[in-house]
């Protein structure tokens, strides 16, 4: 299973790894994610069907190094420090892991405390996610989150006194009843944190199908506002000194999250867990969302789907396009052996010109082709063209 | 049975408002005279379209021979001639009640007499048709069969207390129906030594038989040999097969006389050699005068038709030719429009017989249409003396070219109860329409006559007036004149370019109000570009309303989770989908339904 590298020698593949955990205390009522409440003997259960599908699952990626892990939901840190801490030995015990091996978790702030904190970090979590969205309750209890604005402070603390130092904040843009002045001061009052998070993703609010929102949509800021203020979230981020990698990513530098990088660059990567997806060898699958097969171990396979040379095309150019980097040409004719506009041909110049792409020269790799500030607010009008249906 | 005594062959129709049951006693008889098992028959054999089971209504007319064994013991043969219900269609229904001699009138026991029983009723008459009434449904706990008796005497005039009492639907009634075909309805007349004289009253394309002729026997006799020859459109042709019709099969026999129903096949290759109303005669021995009655349709209602998918125009152009073949009344002309590119220029009896085309080309041939606004005939008298039939609005001249237009107008019927006549008459009034009268039926029920412009009512005249009396309004029309009036083109422009197809012909008075709808209604169509959009309607170049469809600000998804890049591409293929359908006109994308939702602007 082992590829000779370019000097002979057998190096293996990396890997990026996705654990799925889909509980939660209580939905938020904007959340379409796969998560709900559920009780302890479940978890326990289904925390033991994790470890056994890690473990059976490994004899399939002997030829890989795990360079990232992201325990992802759901809510992860509502288990035990003990469940997390077996997820994790089981993993070191089957895997060949890296010396350097990202391991991000995700938090919620209304779960953490000082020892769940310390027996995260000692399982081997070195990278926390901290959901905020924002540091005014009306907005929290608008959204219906389970926490206030002085749980978060209270966890941030927690977590940097527990030793964590690559932190990432969740935000949110357009909220019911977000001000531009409300949204300055989450901003302010999460840069001025110490110490500051090297991370932050800020993400537009959106009404998905099968929400409460959906259902019952709150008065939200009109769409004039809502620019206004995901163009004040970007600036003054930017301001700040983090560099926007990505459409909704912001990060110091050196703090680019390589786990989600994997999943953008088409690397490969698996997923454990309820509905969790992989992409190995440009072969897609995914598990079932049932959980009731999945703790009783009857692990389905919705899916499974060889991607053919053109769907890979499509994949390097809306995903790679996510990137503020954008995407390389010489790798697009390295990896097709065509260039992208003898595939594309036309497009990327008329995007040029409605200034939503634009390229780039690298002394050192040529030619890169990316997203401009404006694209990325449009993005999906620009990545569906570069679709072949 | 070849030698067939007239005066055993009793041909007739069933006529009815829609819904009053007229399919189902057809089938009723059908089943009792056994010429179907019950298990051999499906529900409505004569409605056998698809379409027309699904709307409930008769499009084509059909035609079933059955045998009944009457209580004075002779074998009677009953042809069961059944008419198109629809006013679109009235011509072809007074060509299949000329070939009877005797009609019954159904009519629902719990409402009453409609505007179409009146209507088709009177059309009956007028073909000196003996007709007698029979109540239907009268198992309903609604029903009042002596109430409707006594409207049926007061109101038509014919006698009605002794009409059978029945229930389709339950099979209660029908032998006293199938008596009364025998006793009342009269035998045919006609001498079957006369040259022949032979009524067509519809007729199919079949690809191995040609043109099948449905046809009435007036006099004289016609076999296989006989050369035929069609009185008005001078097609003639050698006789190959004639028959009778069985239930839903053609069944040959040696010849057709005086007083019978069949059909005739004589490797005719069009439909429009065998016109509806036309006389059949004998080549060798022509009758002296050809029946009364003939008449050449005309279209009443025009509509641009176009493939969503330009390379399949081809496609569009085969399939018309084939439904042309059986619908002689169905026209089209290529024409070219800016905004669809190439399509063809229809004419239709009416909009339901649009519909029914649309419905059957994107069904049966599985094509993708594009339609533009309805419009009627409009006659444009230029100052330079000529007269153009206008139907296609693009075509219209400069205005200072035209010294005044005309439009069809339509007489028309509408039944209502009293409490709907105040909304009616509003709804009349909205749409231009002349009040001529109203006459009471009875204490509850009026009858409303009105002189309607043809193309305020092509739209969504029915829609509103159905929901306008609750369901209770019922109405009937036929083409009455043409008539000046002052009418405008209403041009809409996306992004300051006119776009041609949806350019239409409007009263000068409501040009304001529908060019208003029409810019709401294409705002919300229009998806959001990445620049402003202005939607105008604009009357001889000046502008009377305008829209704009805002720039796109945002168009991102949501965080994408846990490398599920599945769905992501799927909601950017969809994306990508929805673009495909779109028409380019200048740099802006319109969906292709933005064409035809402006067809249904009544909002209330």
């Amino acid at each position: 299973m082992r590829a000779p590298d370019e000097a002979g020698f057998f190096c293996p593949k990396a890997l990026g790894v996705y654990i799925h955990i889909p509980f939660c205390l209580r939905k938020c009522l904007y959340c379409d994610f796969l998560s709900g409440p559920a009780d302890l003997r479940v978890q326990e259960r289904y925390v033991n069907a994790l470890c056994r599908e890690i473990r059976e699952e490994s004899t399939k990626y002997r030829g890989y190094r795990v360079e990232t892990v992201f325990l992802g939901g759901g809510t992860p840190s509502l288990l035990k420090g003990e469940q997390i801490q077996r997820i994790l030995g089981t993993l070191y015990g089957c895997y060949h892991m890296a010396g350097r091996c990202e391991i991000s978790m995700e938090m919620n702030p209304g779960t953490a405390d000082w020892e769940k904190l310390t027996v995260f970090r000692k399982a081997g979590v070195n990278r926390l996610s901290i959901g905020l969205q924002s540091a005014s309750d009306d907005e929290l209890k608008a959204l219906g989150r389970i926490h206030s604005s002085e749980d978060f402070f209270h966890a941030y603390r927690l977590a940097a006194e527990a030793g964590f130092t690559n932190i990432n904040v969740d935000l949110m843009t357009g909220i019911p009843g977000q001000t531009p002045e409300s949204c300055q001061d989450t901003l302010e009052k999460v840069v001025n944190l110490k110490p500051a998070p090297v991370h932050i993703s800020a993400y537009s609010l959106i009404i998905e199908e099968g929400t409460p929102f959906y259902e019952s949509t709150p008065p939200l800021p009109g769409e004039e506002e809502e620019r206004k203020l995901h163009e004040m979230t970007r600036d003054f981020l930017r301001g700040q000194g983090y560099f926007r990698y990505e459409i909704s990513n912001y990060a110091k530098p050196g703090f680019a999250c390589r786990h989600n990088q994997i999943y953008w660059q088409r690397g490969d990567y698996a997923g454990f867990g309820t509905g969790a997806a992989s992409l190995i060898d440009n072969v897609r699958f995914t598990n079932s969302r049932n959980l009731e097969s999945y703790l009783n171990n009857e692990r389905k396979r919705t899916d499974c789907q060889h991607l053919s040379l053109s769907e890979q095309m499509e994949e390097f150019m809306f995903l790679g396009l996510r990137m503020t980097e954008g995407i390389s040409s010489r790798q697009f004719l390295k990896n097709f052996g065509k260039t992208i506009d003898q595939v594309y041909p036309g497009i990327i110049d008329k995007f040029c010109g409605q200034g939503l792409l634009q390229r780039r020269i690298s002394h050192k790799d040529g030619e890169w082709i990316s997203l401009t500030d404006f694209g990325m607010d449009v993005s999906n009008y620009v990545m569906a063209e570069f679709l072949f249906t | 049975m070849t030698n067939t005594d007239q005066s055993r062959i009793r041909n007739f129709c069933i006529v009815a408002h829609i819904d009053h049951g007229k399919s189902t006693l057809a089938d009723r008889i059908i089943e009792k005279t056994g010429l179907l098992t019950s298990r051999e028959m499906q529900a409505q054999v004569l409605d056998n379209m698809e379409l027309e089971r699904e709307r409930g209504i008769t499009i084509k007319a059909q035609t079933v021979r059955t045998i009944y064994k009457a209580q004075d013991g002779e074998e009677y043969i009953l042809n069961l001639i059944d008419t198109p219900g629809h006013v679109d269609f009235n011509y072809e229904v007074s060509r299949s009640l000329a070939a009877c001699d005797g009609a019954i009138l159904v009519v629902d026991a719990a409402q009453g007499i409609e505007a179409q029983t009146l209507a088709n009723v009177y059309l009956a008459l007028d073909h000196n048709l003996e007709v007698f009434p029979v109540i239907n449904k009268i198992d309903l706990p609604s029903a009042e069969p002596e109430r409707v008796k006594n409207e049926i005497e007061d109101v038509i005039g014919i006698e009605a207390h002794d009409a059978p009492l029945i229930s389709a639907k339950n099979g209660t009634g029908i032998e006293e129906v199938l008596e009364a075909i025998v006793k009342k309805i009269p035998a045919p007349e006609g001498c079957a030594d006369d040259p022949l004289k032979a009524l067509i009253f519809d007729s199919l394309y079949d690809s191995y038989k040609g043109v099948i002729i449905f046809c009435r026997i007036m006099e004289g006799r016609v076999a296989k040999g006989t050369n035929i020859l069609m009185m008005a459109t001078r097609a003639s042709a050698e006789v190959v097969e004639v028959g009778y019709f069985g239930a839903g099969q053609f069944i040959p026999c040696e010849e057709l006389s005086a007083g019978m129903v069949g059909y005739i096949t004589a490797s005719i290759k069009n439909v429009k050699d065998t016109a509806v109303g036309d006389t059949v005669t004998d080549a060798k021995n022509p009758c002296k005068e050809p029946l009364p009655g003939y008449k050449k349709v005309n279209s009443m209602v025009y509509c641009g038709m176009y493939p969503a998918d330009g390379a399949k125009y081809p496609d569009l152009r085969d399939a018309l030719e084939k439904l042309q073949l059986n619908d002689a009344s169905l026209r089209y002309e290529p024409e070219t429009s800016i905004a669809l590119g190439f399509g063809f220029r229809c004419g239709f009896l009416g909009l339901l017989h649009l519909e029914i085309i649309q419905e059957r080309l994107e069904r049966e041939y599985n094509l993708d249409l594009v339609t533009t606004a309805p419009g009627v005939i409009y006659k444009v008298h230029k100052s330079d003396g000529q007269v153009i039939e206008l139907t296609n609005p693009s075509n219209l001249p400069d205005p200072s070219e035209i010294e005044y237009m005309e439009e069809p107008v339509v007489a028309a019927e509408i039944m209502v109860t009293t409490e709907f006549i105040g909304p009616i008459m509003e709804l009349c009034q909205e749409r231009r329409g002349r009040y001529l009268g109203m006459e009471y039926m009875e204490e509850t029920r009026a009858l409303l006559k009105y002189d309607l412009p043809l193309n305020e009512i092509i739209y969504d005249f029915f829609d509103a007036l159905k929901s306008r009396s609750r369901g209770y309004a019922s109405f009937d029309y036929e083409l009455k004149d043409y008539e000046q009036s002052e009418l405008v083109k209403l041009d809409i422009l996306i992004n300051k370019e006119e776009v041609d197809a949806l350019s239409f012909i409007v009263h000068k008075d409501s040009a304001y109000e529908r060019g208003r709808k029409m810019c709401e209604k294409l705002k919300d169509e229009i998806p959001r570009h990445l620049f402003e959009i202005p939607i105008q309607a604009a009357v001889g170049g000046k502008v009377i309303a305008r829209e704009t469809v805002k720039a796109m600000r945002k168009d991102v998804l949501a965080k994408c989770y846990g490398g599920d890049i599945t769905r992501k591409k799927k909601l950017l293929e969809k994306q990508k989908e929805g673009k495909k359908r779109m028409r380019q006109i200048g740099n802006v994308e319109i969906p292709q339904k933005a064409f035809m939702s402006v067809l249904k602007l009544d909002d209330r």
